[in-house]
């Protein structure tokens, strides 16, 4: 399939993606640092309206007074939040760094995963938003998307171009004194996605962005804001990818999803930034805020991830259940390896009547690894008849990792329904000797295994992403038994 | 390789030693398998029954100590486990793993698709294999609707068993191990699943079935059946060996050799 932009597209990112070079695009750099100046200078590079700056003001002045939360089982050395770019702006044109600057393993492991943009376009009906560094570069589909009424750009151009919508919404779900790093990206998120579904529509095709840290030291501070009007659908796909690093990345994105009633949100993350060698050394740091609000009657939102890269992961994708009748759903799957460290779950919170929440988390820890579920579930005052179930695996390879759970669940309704359900297994030298006595080496073994243990998740993903993703459990455990 | 005789043996076991931690279990097995024969090994409770179809099949638990085992004239032991199997050893397992969310199919499919490569073939299509599955899971008078569960979960004791004789016939393998096939099995499953492997006998494969009871042989009739006791083969006879054991029970072996 042919369509505008494609070549350009093609030129910008398949080629650094495939070899996972850092890109020398000539950059527009906001200077090191983080204060005032540099946030207008942010706004002034991006042509934003006045009330975007002063909001962009006002948070900054909010996290000023904020404290980094200490509460997440991770540890990390302490962030200097001067000594970072804030801003980086690719030009369009490309220079290309030589390919021995590239570490070995990252070029096999890309080789063994086997994905690039290319693959990713041939699969049909997924259009692709690519955000390199900052700014995006290409929205495909774009018309094809007009023609229904659905919005699906860059938060750049839904400022320039839909400012009632974004005004309107942005912070309504996360508010930016929400947490520290959400009040972080308030002030200097430099871009991001926002769709918008009209009433009554339902989305087409999956909706596809494509993240990538490309600047040296440039923190990235995305924001996604997606609004489902009466009765529509759209189905979010979200896939990240980082090219080796030395020095640690931070990322603190925010994701805010709309449901109006009987609207429905799927929201599908792959995650596999570069989540430091073997030792331990660089890799992301990914602090996220996503939430997202059933705002009417029978609407839905529902969760997808799966979390395999960064080197400290502390994210929390949650529903608020207000609508009656409201569903809200979150599906996870989060590997760590070597030295990695993740504290992830959701929250779900329930305050209309009838709602209903399922939580299915899959942890897997290897190497020396710490992995932890974290969740919240809560039922409000009021909320008649809510349910929730709750089911957390942790799956151990080897004996040096760590699994940890921390649900929180606080009841105010005596007509609440909750469940819970916790499992802790080692995966089987029994297992993986059965695999290997049909003709299964450790590898195979242990992706099948994995992918077995993480099936309920994986089926909740589109077909493409899943392919994918069982490719990535595979090569995100590769050595980690026998 | 060096042979003393011209006869081609499949499997050659030449004074096998093994240990588990530091227990010594098998202390000197010598056993020869052509191809088209089906032998038994049989032998009271800890005699070494399983540690030796384990070591064949290459579990690292096991410590071998001593001795050699040529497959097709390779060696055996030098092998990873997955390339006996590739080489065509199947261990039909006394106790079936359970492997939760992967389906008996994708799981077969995988295995045939690796055995394959690794003999220079291209992998099977969909169709040929789907067209494998409802063949091979009528012989053994598997439910079709096993076939598409998990590997083994949530399975009866009887299913497994079936579901390992299913995978046997899917892999047709060159050397069949059955430890232990018949423990746990009610007499039809028994008959089934033992009409499953007299159906998949050929001149070119050969059967190695490890029982405790005599039962099994009634079923299956083996062209040998040797006695393992204390790690070592203390007695090899025709199938008629089988019946004067279940006779005279284990301890005309043990007196006998008391004697000796």
């Amino acid at each position: 399939m042919a369509y505008e932009g494609d070549e350009l597209l093609e030129e910008f990112t398949s080629q650094e993606y495939k070899y996972g070079f850092v890109t020398n695009i000539e950059s527009d750099m906001a200077p090191k640092g983080l204060n005032e100046d540099i946030i207008r200078f942010i706004s002034a590079k991006k042509d934003e309206p006045e009330w975007m700056l002063q909001w962009r003001l006002d948070a900054f002045a909010k996290w000023k007074e904020m404290k980094e939360p200490k509460w997440p089982h991770v540890k990390y050395p302490e962030i200097d939040f001067q000594d970072s770019y804030y801003y980086a702006a690719p030009k369009p044109k490309k220079e290309l760094a030589s390919l021995d600057e590239v570490d070995p393993e990252i070029l096999k492991t890309f080789t063994k995963l086997g994905i690039s943009i290319d693959e990713q376009k041939r699969l049909s009906n997924v259009a692709i938003d690519v955000v390199m560094d900052s700014v995006s570069v290409k929205t495909t589909f774009k018309e094809k998307l007009g023609e229904l009424g659905i919005i699906f750009c860059s938060f750049t151009e839904a400022i320039k171009n839909h400012p009632e919508l974004v005004k309107k919404y942005i912070g309504s779900v996360v508010p930016v004194t929400d947490n520290f790093y959400a009040a972080l990206n308030c002030a200097v998120f430099t871009d991001g996605s926002f769709c918008y579904i009209p009433k009554g529509v339902r989305c087409p095709m999956e909706l596809s962005t494509y993240f990538r840290i490309n600047e040296a030291k440039t923190g990235q501070f995305e924001r996604t804001l997606i609004i489902a009007e009466e009765g529509s659908y759209v189905s979010y796909l979200e896939g990240c990818t980082a090219p080796m690093r030395d020095e640690n990345q931070l990322h603190a994105a925010v994701v805010e999803l709309v449901a109006m009633k009987d609207a429905e949100i799927k929201y599908s993350t792959v995650q596999n930034w570069y989540p430091g060698d073997k030792e331990g050394k660089g890799g992301i740091y990914n602090f996220v805020t996503k939430r997202g609000i059933c705002l009417g009657d029978n609407s839905k939102i529902s969760w997808t991830q799966v979390e395999t890269g960064s080197a400290v992961t502390w994210k929390y994708p949650s529903c608020i259940l207000k609508g009656n009748n409201s569903v809200g759903e979150f599906y996870s799957v989060a590997v760590t390896n070597n030295h990695q460290q993740a504290d992830t779950g959701t929250k779900m919170i329930h305050i209309g009547k009838n709602t209903k929440s399922t939580i299915v988390s899959k942890g897997i820890s290897a190497g020396v690894s710490n992995n932890s579920y974290r969740g919240l579930v809560r039922i409000n005052k009021g909320a008649k008849n809510a349910r929730n179930f709750s089911q957390c695996d942790s799956l151990l390879m080897g004996d040096k990792c760590g699994a940890h759970t921390f649900p929180y669940i606080e009841i105010n309704d005596k007509t609440a329904k909750v469940e819970h359900e916790a499992t802790t297994s080692k995966i089987g030298e029994d297992q993986i000797f059965y695999c290997n006595q049909r003709g299964l080496d450790n590898e195979k073994a242990i992706g099948l295994i994995v992918n077995g243990y993480c099936k309920e998740v994986l089926n909740q993903l589109p077909m493409e992403f899943a392919v994918e993703a069982q490719k990535l459990l595979a090569v995100s455990l590769e050595g980690s038994v026998g | 390789m060096k042979s003393v005789a011209k006869i081609n043996y499949m499997l050659e076991i030449k004074n096998l030693h093994a240990k588990i931690e530091d227990k010594e279990i098998l202390k000197g097995i010598n056993l020869t398998v052509k191809a088209g024969e089906v032998h038994a090994i049989m032998g009271p409770n800890g005699s070494g029954k399983s540690t030796l179809s384990s070591v064949l099949a290459g579990r690292e638990d096991y410590e071998v100590t001593g001795g050699q085992v040529s497959f097709n004239g390779k060696d055996l032991l030098d092998m990873a486990p997955e390339d006996r199997a590739r080489e065509g050893v199947f261990l039909a397992f006394q106790y079936p793993v359970e492997i939760p969310g992967v389906s008996n199919i994708n799981f077969l499919k995988t295995a045939i698709n690796e055995i394959r490569t690794y003999n220079g073939k291209e992998n099977i299509t969909a169709k040929d294999f789907m067209a494998l599955v409802k063949e091979k899971s009528a012989l053994v008078e598997l439910d079709p609707k096993l076939a598409q569960r998990a590997v083994n979960h949530g399975f009866s004791g009887g299913e497994k068993k079936r579901n390992e004789i299913f995978q046997m016939a899917m892999l047709e393998p060159k050397l069949a191990i059955l430890d232990e096939t018949d423990s746990g099995l009610d007499i039809d499953a028994l008959r089934i699943v033992a009409n499953g492997v007299n159906k998949l006998k050929s001149k070119d494969n050969a059967t190695i079935v490890i029982t405790h009871y005599q039962r099994l042989l009634d079923y299956i009739v083996p062209d040998f059946v040797h006695v393992l006791y204390n790690g070592k083969i203390v007695k090899s006879g025709g199938k008629e060996l089988a019946l004067e054991l279940e006779e005279k029970g284990y301890d005309w072996i043990k007196n006998e050799l008391q004697e000796a």
